[in-house]
């Protein structure tokens, strides 16, 4: 389950660093709302095109992104030329797309581990009154928790549906809650012991 | 217990980071149970927001918070974290992500409300709870999002975020359940009250 939306390739947008990336995406999507109009958009969407083609993107993975937002944009297209016309409907959920392609350039030329290391090499520039530890350790554990609450999760099903009630979430939530919490005291207290904090 | 004298200069304590980390992966990790369909709503709803009010209802306030913003931060790196597998930047740049910023604000008010009223806490204050903050307060932020991102009126943005609030409401009829049980079993938060009417402290154990 925990593998990343990262494709991989070799290619310039692959190697430059996660900063710069998500730097260059904010100011992109600024600027797309601050000059709005169709020319922006027409040149934004050539850019993305452009860096779509570069970073080797695949026609599948376009669709791949796009289409769990079918539904909210054909709502909005619809809700759009009612209120307005066509043309304004598309041009927002144009510009959707493009936005949302932009950010998929940066998630699917970026590794998360790259991201993650991105930011705990941010925080070095943060104030001192930032606990930075602590915020590398949160990350560190919560995937290392993902996998753990999955499994347990699994276990929980299996017994409640010797029960019948599988198919009861209060009766699937509680002994998942209980036992993780549990485990999380006992991280805690291990963690402590080795005199991390 | 773990940081009974650890220096106060801290802001979190090792116990209070491992429980964002928690929350965050069961968070998470609601993103990949079955979605239920609801009879009359015909709906498809994920159990993840379910996560956002236990979030605040189990660990307070701002772990609760935290554990969102930090759920967020995984997303926001390209995890595919959603339901559906959806993750990366494009999430908060679509028309819904409104409701994930929201889900923050969602999760401290709701821990806020339960740790104000964590001695009285029964089943009906809890539902209450979760309603006012995983639903009311949830809506005001996410919808008028829509409404800014794609030029509609807020009342159209709100007429078609109300065929949701059927499987939110269910969602906090189980959470308060689960937010109760945790209580009696396990409690974590710890009340600003220093005792309660018994004179014990609030800690467990």
């Amino acid at each position: 389950m925990l593998t990343d939306l990262y494709i991989f390739a070799d290619s310039p947008l692959h190697r430059t660093r996660p900063g710069i990336k998500i730097g260059v995406l904010v100011l992109f999507c600024t600027l797309l709302f601050v000059f709005e109009g169709w020319v922006t958009l027409a040149l934004g969407g050539v850019a993305v095109a452009l860096c779509l083609a570069l970073s080797g993107l695949r026609a599948r993975h376009v669709v791949a992104t796009l289409r769990p937002a079918v539904w909210i944009l054909l709502a909005i297209f619809l809700v759009q030329s009612y209120l307005v016309d066509i043309l304004f409907a598309s041009f927002v959920v144009f510009r959707f797309a493009v936005l949302i392609l932009a950010a998929t350039v940066v998630t699917a030329t970026t590794r998360t581990s790259e991201m993650v290391d991105g930011i705990l090499a941010g925080l070095q520039f943060a104030p001192s009154w930032v606990p930075k530890n602590q915020i590398a350790l949160g990350v560190s554990l919560c995937l290392r928790f993902i996998p753990l609450v999955l499994s347990v999760f699994h276990d929980v099903r299996q017994a409640q549906r010797a029960r019948g009630l599988d198919r009861n979430l209060t009766a699937l939530l509680v002994p998942l809650v209980v036992r993780t919490l549990k485990t999380a005291d006992e991280v805690a207290q291990a963690i402590h012991a080795r005199s991390f904090d | 217990m773990a940081g009974l004298q650890v220096e106060s200069r801290t802001v979190l304590e090792t116990r209070d980071v491992v429980f964002i980390a928690l929350f965050a992966a069961i968070v998470a990790s609601l993103a990949a149970f079955p979605p239920i369909t609801l009879p009359l709503a015909g709906v498809p709803i994920t159990a993840q927001s379910l996560g956002v009010m236990l979030a605040g209802g189990v660990i307070g306030a701002v772990r609760g918070g935290l554990a969102l913003v930090l759920f967020l931060v995984l997303v926001a790196t390209g995890l595919p974290l959603l339901p559906g597998g959806r993750g990366g930047f494009g999430v908060f740049l679509g028309p819904t992500g409104g409701f994930l910023i929201g889900w923050v604000f969602a999760a401290f008010a709701i821990g806020y409300m339960t740790e104000r009223l964590w001695h009285r806490l029964n089943y009906v204050l809890a539902f209450t709870i979760c309603v006012l903050g995983g639903v009311v307060l949830l809506y005001a932020i996410g919808v008028p999002w829509v409404a800014f991102v794609a030029k509609i009126p807020l009342s159209t943005a709100l007429t078609g975020s109300l065929s949701f609030v059927p499987g939110d409401i269910v969602k906090a009829l189980i959470a308060a359940g689960v937010i109760m049980t945790v209580k009696r079993s396990y409690p974590i938060i710890q009340p600003k009250a220093e005792a309660d009417s018994a004179g014990r402290s609030g800690r467990p154990e």
